[in-house]
C-alpha cells in the first residue's frame, strides 16, 4: 500500500501533473471550488448551484442528456464519414459495407437510435422548460434560443434520414421536401406563386422554387444526396453548436436553473 | 429475429373477449373516434391531475399499459407494427413522455395543495446552495453513462433499418416521412401541403417563440404548479398531446395503404377502397343548401359581378366564414370570454395570440367538420392554389 501511495505521491506532486491540475484533489470547498473553476469544460457551470434545481425530479436532466446526445452524434457522424461517400452509387454500399466489414460495427445503430432519443429529450426539455415556467423573465431570449435548437434538430435528423439512400430514405425525404413546393409565394405550387410573373414568364417554376434550392433538383436526385449531407455533417453542426454555446452562456447570465424567485 | 418469431408463432387465440376488445379497438382506429377518445383522455386527466398523480393509481395505470401492450404484442399485426426499428422510438417517446408528464403533474398537484395552505413550495428555500463538484457533475455523469449504456444496449439489440436501395420508380405504399414530422403528414387529410406543410409548422415555431412574451402571467415561474397557470398549460398540453402526439401515433401506428385506416389488430390489406368523396363550402352553399330548401337556383355561379371574378363569388360563403373566425370571433372573444387575457396583455399581443390561436384551433375545427359532413374545403381557389 505504501508502495502505491509513494507512486501515487511521486505522480500528483510531480510538474507535469500540477501543470495540468492547478488544485489538490477535490476534498473541501476550496478545492471543490477550484475544480469547476480551473476546469474550461466544467466552468460551464456556477461553483454552487440552487439545492432545489438540481433534483433529478426538477430538470429530469433532459438538457443535459440533449447535449450528451449531440456529443455522441458527433463522435459517431465523425466516425462514420470515414466509411460513407455521398455519392448515389456509392451510397448505398457503403452502408451494407458498414454492416458487415467494420469490426464492432454498431456505429450507425448508435448514430440513428442516438439521434431519435435526442428528438424525444429535447421535446421533453422543452415539456420541462414550460411546465416549470422557466421561460418567464429572464429567460425569454434563451427559450427562444432553444427553440431554434429543437427546430434545427429536427432538421439534423430530417437531413440524416436520407443518407443510406435506401427506399426508406429517399421517400421520406420525397414526402417531406414535396411540402416545399407549396409555400407561399416562394413554391411553384403554393398560393400566389402565379402573381410572381415577369410579362408572361413565371418566377417560380419546378427549377427556381424552394422544393429546388433544397434538392438540387426537382427530384430527390444525386444533387440532393450531396446537399443533404453537406448540411447534415457540416453547415447545421455548426450553427447549432454555436447556438449551443449562446443557450449554455445564457443559462448562467439569466441565472441558472430557475427556482421560485 | 426474436420479434419475428413473435410475430409467426405466437398469435393469440382469437376467441371471446380477446377477439372483442380486438374488434372494438379496431373499430376505434378512426380519426373521428381515436382523436376525440384521445382529447377526452386527455382533458379528463388535466382535470383529474391531483387524483391520478397520486404516485398507486399512477403506478395503477402504468401497469395497466404495460398490460395493455404486451397483451396487443401477442397479436401478429400490433406487434409487426411496434417493432418496425423506425417505430420503436415512438413507443420510447411515449413512456417517456408519460413518466415526465407524471413527474411534473405530481408535483405540481402537491405545489399547488401547499400554496393553498400557505406552505413553501418544494424549490422553496433559496438559501441552500450546493457545490457543483460533487453534487451536480455525479449526477451529471451518472445520466451519461446509463444513457450511454442505454444506447449501446440499444444499439446491439436493435439493428438500424435497411431498405432495398433507393429507386424513383418504386413508390412504396403508404410513403411516410420521419415519425416526428408524421403529425404533420397526417393533417394533409385535412388541410393542403402548403399549410400542413409549411404554414402550420411555421406558426408552430413563431408561437413557441413567441410564448415568453405572450404569456404575461408573473405567477409560477422555475417550479411546478398548475393552478397559478391554468389557461397556458391547457393550451400547451392540448397541442401538444392532442396535436402532435396522439396524431404521430395516428400517422405511424394506423395508417397504413394508400393513407387508409387499420386499426392496430388488422392486416394492412393494399386493397381496401378509398374513401368517400367530400364537399367544399361552396358546394353546400351554392348547391346543396338550394336544393334542399329551394331558396335560390342551384349551381355554382359561373360569372363575375363588374370587377370581381366568378370565383370570388363562388367561394363568398367560405369567405366570409373564415373572415368571421379570423377576424370578428377574436373580437367577440376579446369583449367575453378572453376580456381578461385582452385586458392583461394588449392589443397587439393579443392580435399575435389569436393569430396562433385561430391557426391551432383551426386544425379540430376542420377535422371535426369533415368527420361531420365531408367537408373539403373552405375556401377553393384553385386558380391561386388557396384552398383552405
Amino acid at each position: 500500500m505504501s508502495v502505491f501511495g509513494n507512486i501515487g505521491k511521486y505522480i500528483t506532486e510531480s510538474q507535469v501533473w500540477g501543470s495540468v491540475f492547478r488544485h489538490g484533489i477535490p476534498r473541501d470547498r476550496r478545492t471543490r471550488a477550484m475544480a469547476v473553476l480551473s476546469n474550461v469544460f466544467l466552468h460551464l457551470h456556477p461553483v454552487a448551484v440552487r439545492k432545489s434545481g438540481i433534483r433529478l425530479s426538477f430538470t429530469w436532466c433532459m438538457g443535459g442528456l440533449t447535449f450528451f446526445l449531440f456529443l455522441a452524434e458527433t463522435i459517431t457522424g465523425v466516425l462514420l464519414m470515414f466509411y460513407y461517400r455521398p455519392v448515389v452509387e456509392y451510397a448505398y454500399g457503403d452502408i451494407i459495407s458498414l454492416r458487415s466489414h467494420v469490426t464492432l460495427g454498431l456505429l450507425r445503430e448508435i448514430h440513428r437510435w442516438g439521434a431519435h432519443a435526442m428528438v424525444i429529450a429535447i421535446w421533453l426539455h422543452m415539456l420541462r422548460v414550460f411546465l416549470t415556467g422557466s421561460y418567464k423573465p429572464p429567460r425569454e431570449f434563451n427559450w427562444g434560443v432553444g427553440v431554434i435548437l429543437l427546430v434545427l434538430t429536427l432538421l439534423l435528423s430530417f437531413t440524416g434520414y436520407l443518407l443510406p439512400w435506401d427506399q426508406l430514405a429517399i421517400w421520406a425525404i420525397t414526402v417531406g421536401s414535396n411540402m416545399a413546393r407549396a409555400t407561399p409565394f416562394l413554391g411553384h405550387e403554393g398560393p400566389g406563386a402565379q402573381l410572381l410573373m415577369i410579362g408572361d414568364v413565371p418566377l417560380m417554376h419546378a427549377g427556381s422554387d424552394a422544393r429546388f434550392l433544397l434538392l438540387a433538383g426537382t427530384s430527390v436526385g444525386p444533387n440532393a444526396l450531396l446537399r443533404f449531407y453537406v448540411l447534415h455533417c457540416i453547415f447545421i453542426p455548426l450553427v447549432v453548436l454555436v447556438l449551443i454555446a449562446v443557450h449554455f452562456w445564457r443559462i448562467r447570465k439569466d441565472g441558472g436553473i430557475s427556482g421560485p424567485l | 429475429m426474436m420479434f419475428d418469431m413473435l410475430a409467426s408463432g405466437g398469435g393469440a387465440p382469437s376467441t371471446g373477449l380477446s377477439a372483442m376488445i380486438k374488434d372494438v379497438l379496431n373499430a376505434s382506429s378512426v380519426p373521428e373516434i381515436f382523436v376525440p377518445i384521445m382529447t377526452v383522455l386527455t382533458i379528463v386527466l388535466l382535470l383529474t391531475y391531483r387524483t391520478w398523480t397520486k404516485p398507486k393509481i399512477a403506478a395503477g395505470l402504468a401497469l395497466l399499459f404495460v398490460a395493455f401492450y404486451m397483451w396487443s404484442a401477442t397479436d401478429p399485426n400490433f406487434l409487426k407494427i411496434i417493432v418496425k426499428p423506425d417505430n420503436v422510438p415512438i413507443t420510447i417517446m411515449l413512456v417517456a413522455t408519460a413518466l415526465v408528464t407524471w413527474v411534473a403533474f405530481r408535483q405540481a398537484a402537491i405545489n399547488d395543495q401547499r400554496l393553498e395552505r400557505g406552505e413553501p413550495l418544494i424549490e422553496s428555500g433559496a438559501d441552500d446552495k450546493v457545490l457543483v463538484w460533487p453534487d451536480l457533475v455525479y449526477t451529471e455523469l451518472i445520466c451519461l453513462v446509463l444513457c450511454s449504456v442505454v444506447l449501446v444496449v440499444w444499439a446491439i439489440l436493435l439493428k438500424a433499418p435497411l431498405e432495398p436501395p433507393a429507386n424513383p420508380t418504386n413508390i412504396p405504399n403508404p410513403s411516410k416521412a420521419p415519425w416526428y414530422f408524421l403529425g404533420l403528414q397526417e393533417l394533409l387529410v385535412y388541410f393542403d401541403p402548403w399549410i400542413a406543410g409549411v404554414l402550420l409548422p411555421t406558426f408552430i415555431v413563431i408561437g413557441l417563440l413567441a410564448l415568453p412574451y405572450l404569456d404575461k402571467n408573473p405567477l409560477g415561474n422555475g417550479y411546478y404548479t398548475f393552478k397559478q397557470r391554468k389557461f397556458v398549460i391547457w393550451m400547451y398540453m392540448f397541442g401538444w398531446v392532442v396535436l402532435w402526439i396522439v396524431l404521430i401515433v395516428l400517422g405511424t401506428f394506423l395508417r397504413g395503404p394508400n393513407w387508409n385506416i387499420f386499426g392496430p389488430y388488422e392486416a394492412w390489406d393494399p386493397h381496401r377502397p378509398a374513401a368517400l368523396l367530400n364537399i367544399n363550402v361552396s358546394d353546400v352553399f351554392w348547391v346543396v343548401l338550394p336544393e334542399k330548401t329551394g331558396l335560390w337556383k342551384p349551381g355554382l355561379p359561373t360569372e363575375g359581378i363588374g370587377p370581381i371574378p366568378a370565383f370570388i363569388i363562388r367561394e363568398a360563403p367560405g369567405l366570409v366564414l373564415l373572415g368571421g373566425y379570423f377576424f370578428v370571433l377574436p373580437v367577440v372573444l376579446a369583449s367575453t370570454i378572453f376580456r381578461k387575457i385582452y385586458r392583461d396583455i394588449g392589443f397587439i399581443r393579443y392580435v399575435i395570440f389569436w393569430t396562433i390561436m385561430s391557426w391551432m384551433f383551426i386544425v379540430p375545427v376542420k377535422m371535426v367538420l369533415r368527420w361531420l359532413f365531408n367537408l373539403k374545403y373552405f375556401v377553393s381557389i384553385t386558380e391561386w392554389f388557396l384552398n383552405i
